[in-house]
């Protein structure tokens, strides 16, 4: 299993991170290396055998909808980055 | 002070002997004295601690379970108003504005915190060398790495620098650095103990679980934790064991089971005779001994670096230099902020399984990969459940090796992943694991695994602390910190 550096560079774009050029080597070596050795998954049938996603098989637990939480916005936004008048900040989206 | 059990502490404090900000101070100092050499703090917090000491001492009648014993714990737990890092440059400025359920369960017990343990950048790896703030020694060989993830909370236990201590497990993070460190270790079930404020990396994994010096310490800790919290909606509501009671019942009759693949090639042979020699300890003690199979074992980690990877790409898709965390300078657009916050504050390692998620779930490979990985597990699960058909416990080593070199494996992930083998199949099931000291290979300690069945953890402990009423394994100190 050998990635091309077309397939790194389209994962990091999906993954939303900068691979540079000097790295692309090491991260074809080593994803490829990754995805070559998860290969041995092939060895054993799996026909009809069902996906688990949870160790018990439990059910989502549900809650009723209702308001549980107070508002503590200033509290979390005096952790960010960059805020103005309560809102978070990013670069200009629309020109 | 520091060589007394958590369990002798409490009764030391309760019988007046000595205070808890006696005892506190006295691990402040050890820790001053011993943090340049083994780098197991990342936010050491004696005021804070003194603090809460203070309060314990306080206390009139009827106190908590853990009244005044001084704890450390992993800097994945967020904590209010405290830094919350993960080990990760992209939370070095992230004050947790809110309580892990485990770290209220502690304060509420009475438990004084020292600080929070170096550890694998948000829990990602072996050997806790992938640390933003360094790599974490061994207290036994300083040239050795303690294991990992949970590689400080280890260490601070074995180098007495705190009565015991808090991790998580998602693949033996819990469980390996317990062996290599010398002291017990328990993985709880998967949803016995909420991950609620714990700093998700495989979600379906994850598990928090305690570290000290014997099992009885280890119960102590896992019955302030344990229990179901509506904030996690895969906390499992369902009644907590007396793990501290329970823990004296015999152990005569119970069946423990010997995985033949868990004892092949690739098993250190000194390893193995020191699980030879803890089996016959347990036959004395009235355990029956019989060998078992887990055919698909050697699928764990394969399966493992699909499903891990895939949930850690989703789940750490929240660092996005918006809300919290680091954030590049001067980005030119959203998608330049995204990308170069992200690459230029998570490690290699992180960025790997990142990589390896994101690729696992794409478009077109989501069947080749992630599915069938789900179905493999079943498989595993099915195996350790056919097994707890014929026995209660299912034991084997807790690592083929004892402690690596530091830089051993730093350059070669997969070999990294595969001093997981033992371990990581009780995540895939969810299963409840606890690894114990049984001896010392060149000089290193030598851990053995024991795994039961979904909320069996009183059967562990109980087995783990009948095998230390009759051994001192435990009781061992590295020589530098006597």
């Amino acid at each position: 299993m050998a990635l091309t550096t077309a397939e790194i560079l389209n994962i990091a774009k999906l993954a939303r991170l900068h691979v540079e050029e000097s790295e692309l080597a090491d991260y074809q070596q080593d994803l490829s290396a990754i995805l070559g050795f998860v290969e041995q998954m092939e060895q054993v049938n799996v026909d009809g055998v069902e996906p688990m996603a949870h160790p018990q098989d439990m059910a989502q637990s549900l809650r009723e909808d209702v308001v549980t939480e107070s508002d503590q916005r200033d509290r979390f936004q005096s952790i960010a980055p960059a805020t103005a008048n309560g809102l978070y900040l990013v670069p200009k989206v629309i020109e | 002070m520091h060589n007394l059990t958590l369990a002798q502490q409490l009764q030391a404090l309760a019988a007046g002997e000595f205070s808890s900000v006696e005892l506190t101070q006295h691990y402040i100092n050890r820790i001053e004295s011993h943090q340049d050499s083994l780098n197991v703090f990342v936010t050491f917090t004696p005021e804070r601690a003194l603090e809460q000491a203070q309060e314990a001492d306080q206390r009139g009648t009827d106190k908590p379970l853990l009244n005044g014993v001084p704890l450390a714990l992993k800097d994945i737990f967020c904590t209010q108003g405290v830094k919350t890092s993960c080990a990760s440059k992209m939370l070095d400025n992230f004050i947790a504005p809110y309580d892990a359920t485990v770290v209220a369960k502690l304060q509420q017990a009475g438990a004084v915190s020292l600080g929070k343990t170096n550890m694998d950048e948000f829990a990602m790896g072996s050997s806790s060398e992938s640390s933003y703030y360094g790599d974490v020694k061994n207290p036994w060989d300083l040239s050795r790495v303690p294991g990992g993830s949970s590689g400080g909370s280890a260490a601070a236990v074995a180098a007495r620098l705190a009565s015991a201590s808090m991790g998580t497990d998602t693949g033996g993070s819990i469980r390996q650095p317990a062996a290599f460190c010398g002291i017990t270790g328990l993985k709880p079930t998967y949803g016995r103990v909420s991950r609620y404020g714990m700093i998700a990396y495989a979600s379906s994994l994850d598990q928090a679980g305690p570290f000290g010096l014997s099992a009885l310490d280890c119960a102590y800790l896992l019955q302030a934790i344990a229990g179901y919290d509506a904030k996690d909606s895969t906390s499992v509501d369902q009644p907590v064991e007396e793990y501290t009671t329970n823990i004296n019942k015999d152990i005569r009759g119970l069946r423990i089971g010997l995985p033949e693949e868990f004892f092949q090639e690739g098993l250190d042979a000194d390893i193995r005779a020191k699980i030879d020699l803890a089996c016959d300890q347990l036959r004395e003690l009235g355990c029956v001994i019989k060998p078992i199979s887990l055919p698909n074992a050697k699928l764990a980690i394969a399966a493992y670096y699909v499903i891990a990877p895939a949930e850690c790409s989703s789940n750490l898709s929240r660092f996005d230099g918006v809300r919290f965390g680091y954030r590049c300078e001067d980005p030119v657009d959203l998608a330049d902020l995204y990308s170069r916050s992200r690459s230029e504050a998570f490690g290699a390692e992180v960025k790997r399984r990142i990589m390896v998620g994101t690729y696992a779930l794409s478009a077109g490979y989501y069947d080749a990969y992630y599915l069938r990985a789900q179905k493999i597990r079943r498989l595993i699960s099915e195996d350790y459940q056919k097994a707890f058909a014929e026995v209660d416990v299912v034991l084997s080593p807790t690592t083929p090796t004892t402690a690596f070199k530091t830089n051993e494996k730093a350059d070669d992930p997969i070999t990294m992943y595969l001093s997981d083998i033992y371990t990581i199949g009780v995540n895939l099931a969810g299963l409840p694991g606890i690894s114990i000291p049984v001896g010392f290979s060149q000089k290193l300690p030598v851990g053995m695994q024991m795994v039961s069945t979904y909320f069996a953890e009183d059967t562990l402990l109980r087995i783990a602390h009948q095998f230390q009423q009759h051994t001192d394994w435990h009781l061992q100190t590295p020589a530098k910190f006597e």
